[in-house]
C-alpha cells in the first residue's frame, strides 16, 4: 500500500485554513494597552450608561489583582495584554436601516464564510446576529421575532434597550471574580449577542451569531447572555473564524445562560478560529468561560466542535440548581500541527434528581495536544443525582497527545456516577476494511473520524451538523489530488 | 482471470505460503480446503493487500495487471472482493453511507458518475433481497451490533452491491447455522455469472453442499498439494486431513 | 550514624532529636527542601483533596530508643518476620534465620558505607513527607534476593507503633534480581499506641524476569496517620503486584509510583479502602509506561461509611514512543452514609499513539433489587447489606494470594464492621 500513516501526517500538515482572509474595510480601534482610560475609552464609544461604566472599572480592578491561570495541559507565550487593542470596530458599521446598507465588502467577507446571510435567511431561516471584531453588524430577523416577544440584538443594543434585563443577569453565572479571563472580559468586552426567550415561548428558528476576528492586534471580547424564561425553550447556534496571522491573537468570551424554570436551551458551537500554521506559528488563543444555570426542570445542552484555534481552554459548564434540572455536553475536539486543547466541562449537581451526560471525542492529529478536563460534583443535598461519561481520545500520530482528567467528587450516598474513558490509535482494521470495499485512506479515515464522533455531531441542528462534518474532514483533510 | 505462479509469503519472518500456484477463470468456482494453519487465511490476506505480509517470491496476475503492485484500494476497484472471516465494525459510519462512498469511489476509479441517490437505494432494495437482508440493517452502523450470520450476509450483501469479478470467500461459513448458510450460499449462487469468479476458503465441507465447486484444492503447509472435482471435497469430508499430512509432510 | 541538631522542620513544632541513618549530604539536602518548602496545603493539586494540616498540628516526636515489646505479630507461622516498633528495629521480635540467596538486614545493622549508598533516588524537591523521612529515618529494612532465586516463605515487614504522639520514619529496600521471585507482606498495626504518625517510604526494585508482590495492609489505630511511599522500578520482563488494603487509621495517604523501565512487563495494583468514622483514606497512584509493549491493570474499590472521605488518584502515563500498552484502570466506590464523600480522579497521559488505554470510575449504591431478593429469602436487611458490601470488595480480596492475609482481612471486615465475607 502506497500511503501510509506518515504520508497522512505530512497531508495534514499542508492542509490550509480556509478562511484565512481579511476584510478590507476601514476600522475604528483603541490605542494598544489596557488601563482605566482604555476602559472609559470604550465605554464611552459605546455610549455606556454609569453602571455599566462603574461594572467594568471594578472588573477591571479585580482583574488587575489576578495572576494567569497555569493548570491546563497547555503551553504558550503568555499575551502581552498591553500589546492588544481592546476596541476595533469596522468604521460603517454605525446603525443600518436594512441589509442594503451593508457595506458589500462586509456581505462579501459573509459569503466567504459561507454564511450569507440572504442565503441564510431564504434557505433556512436562521436569524444571523454577526460581530465582526468586538461589533455586532446585523440582526436579521428582528422583526419576526419581536411579533413573539423574543429579544435577539447585540449586546450593546440590550444594554441600551433592555438595561434591566442586562443587569440583573449579567454577571450572575459567570462572576468577574471566576477568573481571569472572564474578568478580563467583563472589564473590556466591547459587544456580543443578547437573547430573551419570554415565558413559554418556543423560539421557531434557530438563532445564531457568527463572530470573527478581522483586525490585527486585536482581541475579541465578546459576551453573550441568554436567559430563557419559564417554560421556554431556544436553539442557539455560535460560529467563529478568523484571518490567516502570524501573531497571535486573543479571544476572551463570556457566555451565560440562564434557563429558569421548564425552560430548554440548546447551545451549539462550530469553533474554527485560524489554528496558526503547520509549524505552530499564529492562531487564536481562545480562552473562554461558558456557563449555564438551570433552575427546576430546566435543561441546558452544549454541543461544540473544536477544531481551530492555536491554544482552547474552555470549559462549558451546568449549575443544576433546580430539581430535576438536566445539563448535557457534546464535545468533538479535533487538534492538528501544534495545536493545543484543553477544554471539558463541569456539572455541579445542586438540586435533587439532577441529571448529567458527558460525551466528549478528542481527535488528536500531528504534534498537538488533546485533553479533556472535567469536574463531575455531586453536593450533599443533590439526591439521586445521575451522570453518565464517555471520554473517548483517538490518536492518528505518535507525536501527538491525548489527556484525560476528569475529577469526581461526591458527597450524596444517593448518586449514581459512571465514568468512562478510552485511549486508542485509529483502527487499522477498519481501515483496511474501508480499503478493500475500494475507498481510498483518506476517505477512509474522514468516514471513520465521523462515525467516531456521530453521537455528538447528531445532537447539532441539521445545517450546523453538514458543516461541521465539512470541518472535521477539512481539518484531518490528507491528500487533496 | 487471476493466475498465481509459485507465491511465496511470509509475515514476521515466518514462511506460510512455500510456492503456491493457482489459476481461476471466468465463471469458476473454486474452494480452497485444508487443515488449520495450512495458509489458507494467508492466502486471501496476501491476495486482498494487506501489509503485514511479505511477499518474497512469486506472481498473481489479475486479468493482465500485476496485482501485487496495486494498492488495497486499486485490487478493490479492479474487482477484487473479499468477504472478510472476522468483518469488521465500524461504529458511527452507517452501512449505507460506507457503500455508497465505496461504490462511488469505485466508479470514479473507473470514470463514470456517481450513482444518484435514487438510483443508489434502489440498488440498496434489489440486493438486500437477495441475502433476506433487512433493510434497517442497511441504515445501521457498519456491523456494529450485527449477530455472526447477519455480519456474514451484510458481507454478501456488500458484494452483491460492488458486483466484483473475483469474490474470495475467507471461512464465511464458520458460525452459521443452517438457515444463514443457506441464505449466504443461495446469495452467492444467484451472483454467479459467467463474467465473474468465486474462490471459496473454507475448513469443512458444509459450505460445499450449497456452493457447487467447479474445482476443490488442497492447501497444506502453504502449498496446493492435490485438486480435483467437486468430489474431492467428500473425499476430505470422510477422510479427515491426516491422510494429506501423512501424505506430505517432510 | 551521627546525631543532629535540628530539631525543627517544614514549621512544625515537632521533637526531632535522635540518631539519623541515610547519607549525611542527601540529610543535608533534605533539610534544606525542608527549609524552603511548606507544608502543602489542598491547594497544592497533589493534595487537592487531603488536609494534612493535622498532621503539621500534632505535637509529635522521634523515638531515640527502642522500647522494649514482647508477644508475637507475624500472620503466618513459616514465614520470615522483620518488626519495628516506633521507627526502630525490634531483633528480638524478629526472624533470626533466612533462607539461601536471600540477604535481610535491619538499616541500623549496616555498615555506614553500605547505607550510605542507599536513599538517592527520592525526589526530594519539593516533598516535605519524603524530606521528612530522609532526614529523620531512624530504621528500615534491606531485603536483597539474588538472582534465579524463589524464595519460598514469605518476608513478613511489621510496622508497630505504640505509646501517643510518636513520629517513625522508616526507609525500605527491596531488591529481586533477575528470575528471582518473592513475596511480602507489609504491615502497619497500633498496640496500645494511637495519635501516631507513621512515614514509610519503600523502594523497590524488580529486575529482569523477576516477580515481586506486595501484600500490604494499613490497620493502624483509627487516631493514627500514616503516609507511605512506594517507588517502584520494573525491568524486562518483570512482573510486579501490589495489593494494598486500608481498614483503619485516621488519615493515610497511599503513594504508589510505578516506572516501568523494561519492556514485556507486567504490573498489578489492586487496592481496597473501607471506611468509617472520621477516617481518610487518599491512595495516589502513577504508572509510567516509559518503554513499549507492557501491560497494566488497576482495580481499586471502596466503601465509604460514617463521616469518612476517600481519595483516589489514578494515573497512567504512557510516554512517547512506548507503543503497544495495554492500560487499564478501575475505582468503584459504594458510599454508605449521608456524610461519606470520594473524590476520584483516574487520568492518562498518553504520548503514543499505538495503545490501548481505558479507566473507569464508578460512585453508587449496593443493588437495592439485590438486598429486596435476599431479604425475601429471610436474611434481616442488615446483613443482606453487609453481604452485599461484602460481595462488592471481595473481588479485591481475591486478587491476593496469600491465605494468612485474606484470614486477617476478613477477621478486621468482621471486627471492625461485622461484615462476614465468605
Amino acid at each position: 500500500m502506497s500511503y501510509t500513516e506518515n504520508d497522512l501526517a505530512k497531508d495534514l500538515e499542508n492542509s490550509e485554513y480556509k478562511f484565512g482572509f481579511t476584510t478590507d474595510i476601514e476600522s475604528d480601534r483603541a490605542p494598544l494597552g489596557l488601563n482605566e482610560d482604555i476602559i472609559r475609552f470604550i465605554s464611552a464609544k459605546k455610549e455606556e450608561p454609569e453602571w455599566l461604566l462603574d461594572y467594568r472599572l471594578k472588573c477591571f480592578k479585580i482583574w488587575s489583582e489576578m495572576t494567569e491561570p497555569s493548570w491546563a495541559h497547555i503551553s504558550y507565550p503568555k499575551p502581552n495584554f498591553q500589546g492588544i487593542s481592546y476596541y476595533a470596530a469596522p468604521k460603517q458599521t454605525k446603525k443600518y436601516e436594512s441589509w442594503d446598507d451593508v457595506d458589500p465588502e462586509m456581505k462579501e467577507t459573509m459569503a466567504k464564510l459561507g454564511i450569507s446571510l440572504e442565503e441564510q435567511q431564504r434557505l433556512t431561516g436562521v436569524a444571523v446576529d454577526f460581530v465582526m471584531d468586538s461589533v455586532s453588524v446585523a440582526t436579521s430577523f428582528k422583526a419576526k421575532l419581536q411579533e413573539l416577544g423574543i429579544i435577539f440584538c447585540s449586546f450593546s443594543d440590550a444594554v441600551q434597550e433592555h438595561p434591566e434585563l442586562v443587569k440583573q443577569y449579567m454577571g450572575s453565572v459567570v462572576p468577574a471574580t471566576d477568573n481571569f479571563y472572564a474578568a478580563l472580559n467583563s472589564a473590556v468586552f466591547t459587544d456580543g449577542s443578547f437573547c430573551y426567550i419570554p415565558k413559554g415561548v418556543r423560539c421557531p428558528m434557530e438563532l445564531s451569531t457568527y463572530f470573527r476576528i478581522n483586525e490585527a492586534n486585536t482581541g475579541q471580547f465578546e459576551r453573550t447572555l441568554v436567559i430563557a424564561d419559564e417554560g421556554s425553550y431556544v436553539s442557539y447556534l455560535e460560529g467563529c473564524t478568523a484571518p490567516q496571522r502570524d501573531e497571535n491573537q486573543l479571544h476572551a468570551a463570556v457566555v451565560e445562560l440562564i434557563a429558569l424554570k421548564d425552560a430548554e436551551i440548546k447551545y451549539s458551537t462550530v469553533q474554527n478560529w485560524y489554528p496558526g500554521d503547520k509549524n505552530g506559528l499564529g492562531g487564536i488563543f481562545n480562552f473562554v468561560t461558558k456557563r449555564g444555570i438551570c433552575e427546576t426542570n430546566a435543561k441546558i445542552s452544549w454541543t461544540q466542535v473544536e477544531t481551530g484555534s492555536a491554544v482552547t481552554w474552555k470549559y462549558p459548564s451546568c449549575i443544576l440548581k433546580g430539581d430535576n434540572s438536566v445539563g448535557e455536553f457534546y464535545s468533538v475536539a479535533v487538534t492538528n500541527n501544534y495545536q493545543q486543547a484543553d477544554t471539558g466541562t463541569k456539572m455541579i449537581h445542586l438540586g435533587k434528581n439532577t441529571k448529567s451526560t458527558i460525551i466528549s471525542k478528542g481527535i488528536s492529529a500531528g504534534k498537538s495536544h488533546n485533553s479533556y478536563r472535567g469536574l463531575v460534583q455531586i453536593h450533599k443535598n443533590a439526591h439521586n443525582a445521575r451522570n453518565f461519561s464517555q471520554c473517548d481520545s483517538l490518536l492518528m500520530t505518535d507525536e501527538c497527545g491525548a489527556h484525560t482528567f476528569p475529577y469526581i467528587e461526591c458527597k450524596n450516598p444517593s448518586a449514581k456516577i459512571e465514568h468512562e474513558a478510552t485511549t486508542s490509535k485509529i483502527g487499522e482494521d477498519q481501515i483496511f476494511y474501508c480499503l478493500q470495499r475500494g475507498i481510498s485512506e483518506e476517505k477512509a479515515i474522514s468516514l471513520i473520524v465521523n462515525g467516531y464522533c456521530k453521537e455528538v455531531l447528531n445532537q447539532l441542528p441539521m445545517e450546523f451538523a453538514v458543516e461541521a462534518q465539512k470541518l472535521l474532514t477539512i481539518s484531518l483533510e490528507g491528500s487533496v489530488g | 482471470m487471476l493466475k498465481i505462479t509459485n507465491l511465496h509469503a511470509s509475515i514476521d519472518g515466518k514462511e506460510i505460503l512455500k510456492g503456491l500456484n493457482l489459476e481461476v477463470k471466468a465463471g469458476e468456482i473454486h474452494a480452497i480446503m485444508g487443515p488449520n494453519g495450512a495458509g489458507k487465511s494467508t492466502l486471501a490476506s496476501v491476495l486482498a493487500g494487506r501489509e503485514e505480509y511479505e511477499i518474497t517470491e512469486g506472481s498473481v496476475d489479475f486479468d493482465g495487471t500485476d496485482l501485487l503492485e496495486m494498492a488495497t484500494e486499486d485490487r478493490a476497484r479492479e474487482g477484487l472482493f473479499l468477504a472478510f472471516q472476522y468483518p469488521v465494525e465500524i461504529p458511527g459510519v452507517s452501512n449505507v453511507n460506507f457503500l455508497r462512498t465505496a461504490l462511488n469511489e469505485i466508479r470514479e476509479y473507473r470514470g463514470e458518475s456517481s450513482i444518484s441517490a435514487k438510483d443508489f437505494m434502489a440498488l440498496v432494495k434489489e440486493k438486500s433481497a437477495i441475502v433476506e437482508l433487512d433493510a434497517k440493517l442497511a441504515s445501521r452502523s457498519v456491523n456494529e451490533g450485527f449477530s455472526g450470520g447477519e455480519k456474514k450476509r451484510n458481507e454478501i450483501f456488500q458484494m452483491a452491491m460492488l458486483d466484483p469479478k473475483l469474490a474470495i470467500l475467507d471461512e464465511t461459513d464458520s458460525g452459521l447455522d443452517i438457515d444463514a448458510l443457506r441464505i449466504v450460499a443461495n446469495g452467492v449462487n444467484t451472483l454467479k455469472s459467467d463474467k465473474n469468479a468465486t474462490i471459496v476458503i473454507t475448513h469443512y465441507q458444509r459450505l460445499l453442499d450449497y456452493i457447487v465447486p467447479d474445482f476443490v484444492h488442497v492447501l497444506y503447509d502453504g502449498r496446493i498439494v492435490k485438486s480435483g472435482p467437486k468430489e474431492l471435497a467428500l473425499e476430505l469430508e470422510e477422510k479427515g486431513y491426516d491422510w494429506i499430512k501423512a501424505e506430505f509432510a517432510h | 550514624m551521627q546525631t543532629i541538631e535540628k530539631e525543627s522542620a517544614a514549621g512544625v513544632n515537632w521533637q526531632l532529636k535522635g540518631s539519623f541513618l541515610l547519607n549525611p549530604e542527601l540529610r543535608q539536602k533534605a533539610l534544606e527542601v525542608l527549609d524552603n518548602t511548606p507544608f502543602p496545603t489542598t491547594k497544592t493539586e497533589a493534595w487537592k483533596y487531603t488536609r494534612v494540616a493535622k498532621i503539621k498540628n500534632s505535637n509529635l516526636s522521634v523515638q531515640e530508643n527502642p522500647v522494649p515489646l514482647t508477644g508475637n505479630f507475624g500472620l503466618s507461622t513459616d514465614s520470615i518476620q522483620y518488626v519495628f516498633v516506633n521507627g526502630h528495629f525490634s531483633e528480638h521480635l524478629s526472624s533470626k534465620s533466612y533462607p539461601e540467596g536471600l540477604k535481610i538486614l535491619a538499616l541500623s545493622q549496616m555498615d555506614e558505607a553500605e547505607v550510605r549508598v542507599l536513599g538517592g533516588n527520592v525526589l526530594l524537591d519539593g516533598e516535605v513527607f519524603s524530606s521528612i523521612n530522609t532526614a529523620y529515618a531512624t530504621d528500615g529494612i534491606y531485603v536483597h534476593v539474588s538472582a534465579k532465586m524463589q524464595i519460598e516463605p514469605i518476608i513478613e515487614i511489621i510496622q508497630i507503633n505504640t505509646e501517643k504522639n510518636v513520629l517513625s520514619n522508616l526507609r525500605h529496600v527491596l531488591v529481586g534480581e533477575a528470575f528471582s521471585e518473592v513475596q511480602f507482606i507489609q504491615r502497619s498495626i497500633s498496640v496500645n499506641g494511637s495519635d501516631n504518625f507513621t512515614n514509610v517510604i519503600s523502594e523497590i526494585h524488580v529486575g529482569k524476569n523477576a516477580k515481586l508482590t506486595i501484600d500490604k495492609l494499613q490497620e493502624e489505630h483509627e487516631s493514627c496517620f500514616q503516609i507511605s511511599t512506594e517507588l517502584v522500578s520494573q525491568h524486562q520482563d518483570s512482573n510486579f503486584t501490589i495489593n494494598t488494603f486500608t481498614l483503619n487509621g485516621l488519615l493515610v495517604r497511599n503513594n504508589l509510583t510505578i516506572e516501568v523501565d523494561g519492556q514485556n512487563c507486567e504490573t498489578h495494583l489492586n487496592g481496597a479502602y473501607i471506611l468509617n468514622g472520621n477516617q481518610h483514606v487518599d491512595n495516589h497512584t502513577v504508572v509510567d509506561h516509559k518503554v513499549a509493549n507492557c501491560e497494566s491493570n488497576e482495580l481499586y474499590k471502596g466503601v465509604i461509611d460514617g463521616k469518612a472521605t476517600a481519595v483516589f488518584n489514578g494515573k497512567v502515563y504512557v510516554r512517547k514512543d512506548a507503543q503497544k500498552i495495554n492500560a487499564f484502570q478501575s475505582n468503584a466506590n459504594v458510599l454508605l452514609s449521608d456524610d461519606a464523600t470520594i473524590n476520584s480522579k483516574p487520568e492518562l497521559e498518553i504520548y503514543a499513539d499505538d495503545v490501548k488505554c481505558s479507566h473507569g470510575s464508578t460512585t453508587g449504591q449496593l443493588d437495592e433489587e439485590a438486598v429486596f431478593y435476599l431479604r425475601a429469602r429471610g436474611l434481616s436487611e442488615a446483613s443482606a447489606r453487609q453481604l452485599m458490601v461484602g460481595a462488592f470488595i471481595e473481588d479485591v480480596i481475591q486478587k491476593i494470594d496469600n491465605e494468612p492475609i485474606v484470614d486477617r482481612i476478613h477477621t478486621i471486615l468482621k471486627e471492625r464492621f461485622n461484615w462476614v465475607i465468605e
